[in-house]
C-alpha cells in the first residue's frame, strides 16, 4: 500500500483514497517512515496536537486548582474555619437528620413543580389569547407576572407564609408550608409563564397557517401544532428554571418550615458548629448537578436536532 | 413515481373527488367550485389586489402566473380565508363565505392547500402529518385515516416512510407529503402556492408528476407557479396577474404562446432571461 502510493504522487488522489479503509494507520507509520502518505502525514500531526492541547489542558487545571487550595490552607483563618466547617464527627452525626430534612424539600420540589408547569402553561395561554371576551384574563395574567416577577422570591415567601394566616380568613390555608409554597409556587410560575409564552411565540406562523389550512380550529392548533412544538423548544430553559426551584425550596425554611437547610441551622445552632450546614449543602449538590447534565444533554440533543433540520 | 398509471383505475373517484364521479355534476357544471367576484385587499396601505374576477369550475386546472408580489399568493390565501378581503366576495359552490357571519372554519375545510415551503408539522411523523385533519376534523376514525393515508402516500411514492419526520425527507419528498395531506381530507379544490420554488431544481420533475396525476384524476386546482412549461401542461386556464388585477387570461397556448398585452410579454421575456441568464 505504501508503495503504491508513493508512485501514484499527490496527483492521483483517487488511488489514496482507494486503498485508505483497509490500512492498519499505526503499522504503516511505523515501518515505513519515509514513504508516508500526505493523509497520514496530516492524521499523525492531528494526533500530536490533540496529544498537546489534552496535556495543556490537564496542567493548567493542576496548577489553578493547586493553586486554589493552597491558597485556602494558607488562609491565616483556615484551621479556625476546619474546625467549625469541616468536622468528620459533627457531619456524621448530624446527616442523618439534615437527610431527613432534605427529604421534605424533596417532595416539596415536586409538588410545587407541578403546580408551576400548569399554572405557568394556564398564565402563557391567557397572555396569548385574542377572543375579546377573555380581555380581563388577559390582563391578569400579565399582572401576575409583573407583580410576581419583580417582587424578590424570599420577600414573597414571607409575605405569604406570615400574611395569609394572619389573615383568619376561613378557607384559606393557615399552614406556613402550604403559604410559603403557595409563594414559590406564584413566583416560578410568572418566570415559566414567560418561558412557555417565548416558545409559542418561537413556532413559524406558517405552521398556524397549515393547520388552519387543513381546517383545524384554532383551539385545535394551539393543542395540536403550536403546543407540542412550543414545548419541545423551551424544554431547556424549563429544567434550568427546575433547577432553581429545587434550590429555593430552601426558602421555605424562613417560615419554619424544618427542611434541610433549616434543620442544619437547627443542629448548627446546638454546638455553634457549622459543618451542617455543609451536609445540606452536599445533598442539595447530589440533585442539583445531575439535573445541570441532565439540561446539558438536552440541550445538546435539540441543538443537533435543529441542527439536522438546518441541513435538511 | 413511475407507477402511478396502473394506480388511476384502482380507486379514481373516492380518491380524489369526495362527492361521487365526475357524472354527477352535469346539471350544476355552470356553478364554480371557487369564484372570485372583485375582490380588493391592501396590507395597510399597500393594495394587493385590485379587484379580481375569478371562476374555477370544476375538474378544471387555472394557473395564475405573475411576478413576485403580483399578489398570486395573496389571491389563494383569501380564497382559503386565511386572509380577510377588503371587499368583494369569494364563493365555494356558490355560497359566498365571505359574509362577516360565515365562519371561515367550514370553508377550509372544503378546500385543501398546498404552501411553498411545505409547512410540514416537524414533531408529527409523515402518517401523523396526513392523518392529523382526517381525524381531528372529519371525524374519521383513526384506523381508516390511517389505512387510506397509507395508501395515498404508496400512491405517490411515499411507501415506507409512514413512520419518519419529515426533516428526514428530501424537499420534493417533504411537498409530496404535504400534498398527500391537503388531499386525504377530500377537498373540494387543491390551491398550490409555489410549490416547487423552495426546490432543488432536480426534485422539481417529482412534485409537478403528483400534480399532473391529481390533474388526470380531475382534482379541480388553482396553481401559481413560475413553471410555464408545467402550465402550459396542465392549465385549462392560464391567467396573469399584474399589479393585483388579472391584466390577461385564456387557453395556455394563447397567453403563454401569443399574448397580447404588453405587461405579459415582458413578464413572459424576463422569465426568458432568468432562466436563460
Amino acid at each position: 500500500m505504501a508503495t503504491t502510493g508513493g508512485a501514484g504522487g499527490p496527483g492521483t488522489g483517487g488511488a489514496g483514497v482507494d486503498g485508505l479503509p483497509g490500512d492498519g494507520s499505526g503499522a504503516t507509520s511505523a515501518d515505513g517512515g519515509p514513504v508516508l502518505s500526505r493523509q497520514e502525514v496530516r492524521r499523525a500531526a492531528k494526533r500530536r496536537r490533540s496529544l498537546r492541547d489534552r496535556l495543556i489542558a490537564a496542567v493548567a487545571t493542576v496548577v489553578v486548582i493547586g493553586g486554589l487550595l493552597a491558597l485556602l490552607l494558607t488562609s491565616p483563618g483556615w484551621p479556625n474555619v476546619r474546625d467549625t466547617f469541616f468536622d468528620v464527627d459533627q457531619f456524621r452525626e448530624h446527616f442523618p437528620d439534615v437527610l431527613g430534612g432534605f427529604w421534605l424539600d424533596v417532595k416539596l420540589f415536586v409538588v410545587i413543580e407541578i403546580g408551576v408547569l400548569i399554572l405557568g402553561l394556564l398564565i402563557a395561554l391567557s397572555r396569548i389569547t385574542r377572543a375579546p371576551i377573555l380581555f380581563p384574563l388577559r390582563l391578569l395574567a400579565t399582572v401576575f407576572t409583573d407583580v410576581f416577577r419583580g417582587v424578590p422570591t424570599v420577600l414573597l415567601v414571607y409575605l405569604f407564609g406570615f400574611g395569609i394566616p394572619a389573615l383568619e380568613l376561613s378557607g384559606l390555608p393557615t399552614n406556613p408550608m402550604i403559604c410559603g409554597g403557595l409563594a414559590l409556587c406564584f413566583s416560578y410560575s410568572a418566570y415559566v409563564a414567560e418561558v412557555y409564552r417565548s416558545g409559542i411565540d418561537g413556532v413559524h406562523p406558517a405552521q398556524r397557517s397549515a393547520s388552519l389550512a387543513l381546517g383545524l380550529s384554532e383551539a385545535q392548533t394551539l393543542r395540536h401544532v403550536v403546543l407540542p412544538q412550543a414545548i419541545r423548544r423551551v424544554v431547556p430553559p424549563l429544567l434550568n428554571d427546575f433547577v432553581a426551584l429545587q434550590k429555593d425550596v430552601a426558602l421555605l425554611g424562613i417560615v419554619g418550615v424544618v427542611e434541610a437547610f433549616r434543620q442544619a441551622q437547627i443542629a448548627a445552632a446546638d454546638q455553634f458548629n457549622y459543618t451542617p450546614l455543609l451536609a445540606a449543602a452536599v445533598l442539595y449538590l447530589c440533585v442539583t448537578i445531575p439535573m445541570a447534565r441532565g439540561v446539558d444533554v438536552v440541550q445538546a440533543r435539540s441543538r443537533r436536532r435543529r441542527g439536522a433540520a438546518g441541513v435538511a | 413515481m413511475s407507477t402511478p398509471g396502473e394506480d388511476v383505475p384502482a380507486g379514481p373517484g373516492s380518491a380524489t373527488t369526495p362527492d361521487g364521479p365526475p357524472t354527477r355534476t352535469a346539471g350544476g357544471s355552470s356553478v364554480p367550485v371557487i369564484e372570485l367576484r372583485g375582490v380588493t385587499k391592501a396590507y395597510g396601505d399597500t393594495p394587493v389586489l385590485r379587484g379580481v374576477d375569478l371562476a374555477v369550475h370544476e375538474h378544471r386546472a387555472v394557473v395564475l402566473i405573475g411576478a413576485s408580489g403580483s399578489g398570486k399568493s395573496t389571491l389563494l390565501r383569501c380564497a382559503d380565508l386565511l386572509e380577510e378581503i377588503d371587499d368583494g366576495d369569494v364563493l365555494v359552490d356558490g355560497e359566498v363565505i365571505t359574509e362577516p357571519g360565515v365562519r371561515p372554519l367550514a370553508t377550509r375545510r372544503r378546500l385543501g392547500m398546498v404552501f411553498q415551503a411545505f409547512n410540514l408539522f416537524p414533531h408529527l411523523t409523515v402518517l401523523e402529518n396526513v392523518t392529523l385533519s382526517p381525524v381531528r376534523v372529519h371525524g374519521v376514525t383513526k384506523a381508516e385515516a390511517r389505512d387510506r393515508g397509507r395508501e395515498l402516500l404508496a400512491r405517490f411514492g411515499l411507501a415506507g416512510r409512514e413512520d419518519e419526520y419529515p426533516d428526514r425527507l428530501s424537499g420534493g419528498q417533504q411537498q409530496r407529503v404535504a400534498i398527500v395531506r391537503a388531499i386525504a381530507t377530500r377537498p373540494r379544490a387543491l390551491l398550490l402556492d409555489e410549490i416547487t420554488s423552495a426546490l432543488d431544481p432536480l426534485l422539481v420533475g417529482e412534485v409537478l408528476e403528483v400534480v399532473r396525476e391529481l390533474k388526470r384524476e380531475g382534482m379541480t386546482m388553482v396553481i401559481t407557479t413560475h413553471e410555464m412549461q408545467f402550465a402550459r401542461e396542465v392549465a385549462d386556464e392560464v391567467c396573469f396577474l399584474h399589479e393585483g388585477r388579472i391584466v390577461e387570461r385564456g387557453p395556455a397556448s394563447a397567453v403563454l404562446g401569443a399574448p397580447q398585452q404588453d405587461e405579459t410579454r415582458r413578464f413572459l421575456a424576463r422569465l426568458l432571461d432568468a432562466r436563460q441568464g
